[in-house]
């Protein structure tokens, strides 16, 4: 049987901001990387930064996805900064 | 080939074995980027690097998969350093061999273009002044994007 959770995973600024490397969520039905990034911000404080005016990027199962893009019980969601290597 | 690491890396050794890619190579274009004292901010002393291990591989595999659809790729080597790393030293490698140098310049300019807007690393910059995390450039994303076709 599936567990029916989520891993989410954050990187650099959001990750020292949030003081939080790694969640463990329980998945919702129907639910998009965008509703999941809402439910997020709606905890304030530092989180509100999720849905402020910098952008941030989405990647499910380590490949990048869209606010749109569903989540299922399983998946590895990560939030994080646009990238800057090179 | 691809290697995220946190140790240097020896440039004339990565030439060295990309020269030993079969007698049908005529062409290796070489890039390497180095910490600079200024980007963000002034007077950088130094940088730190994070990444997001398998994801990163994955990415830049598939950038190579793509340079070698567009152009003749008959061996590519791609390494990029993360954790801390001081001033002047390497940070990123990316070495193509071709047949010819058009090829080999537009493969090796491909990867790491679209490597600085796609590969999930960030930079952040360490000075007097404190710590500073990158911004994303729009310079970087326009030179990313014109690879598109």
């Amino acid at each position: 049987m599936t567990s029916q959770i989520l891993t989410v995973r954050f990187f650099a600024r959001l990750r020292e901001e949030l003081g939080t490397e790694q969640l463990t969520l329980p998945a919702d039905k129907d639910q998009t990387a965008g509703d999941l990034l809402a439910a997020l911000a709606s905890r304030g404080g530092p989180w509100a930064q999720l849905q402020g005016s910098q952008p941030v990027m989405i990647a499910i199962n380590q490949a990048m996805a869209k606010p749109a893009t569903p989540v299922k019980a399983g998946d590895e969601v990560a939030f994080f900064p646009p990238v800057t290597g090179g | 080939m691809i290697s995220i690491q946190s140790e240097d890396f020896d440039s004339g050794a990565e030439y060295a074995a990309l020269r030993d890619s079969g007698a049908g190579t005529g062409a290796i274009a070489t890039f390497t980027g180095l910490v600079r004292d200024s980007g963000d901010t002034q007077g950088v002393s130094g940088l730190f690097l994070e990444h997001y291990p398998g994801m990163t591989e994955q990415v830049i595999a598939g950038l190579i998969e793509e340079a070698s659809q567009r152009w003749d790729v008959r061996k590519a080597r791609v390494i990029h350093r993360v954790g801390r790393l001081l001033l002047q030293e390497q940070i990123v490698f990316v070495g193509v061999c071709s047949a010819h140098r058009g090829d080999a310049f537009a493969a090796c300019e491909f990867i790491m273009d679209a490597l600085k807007t796609s590969a999930p690393f960030w930079k952040k910059e360490l000075s007097e002044s404190g710590e500073h995390w990158v911004e994303q450039k729009a310079s970087d994303v326009a030179r990313g994007d014109a690879w598109e076709k």
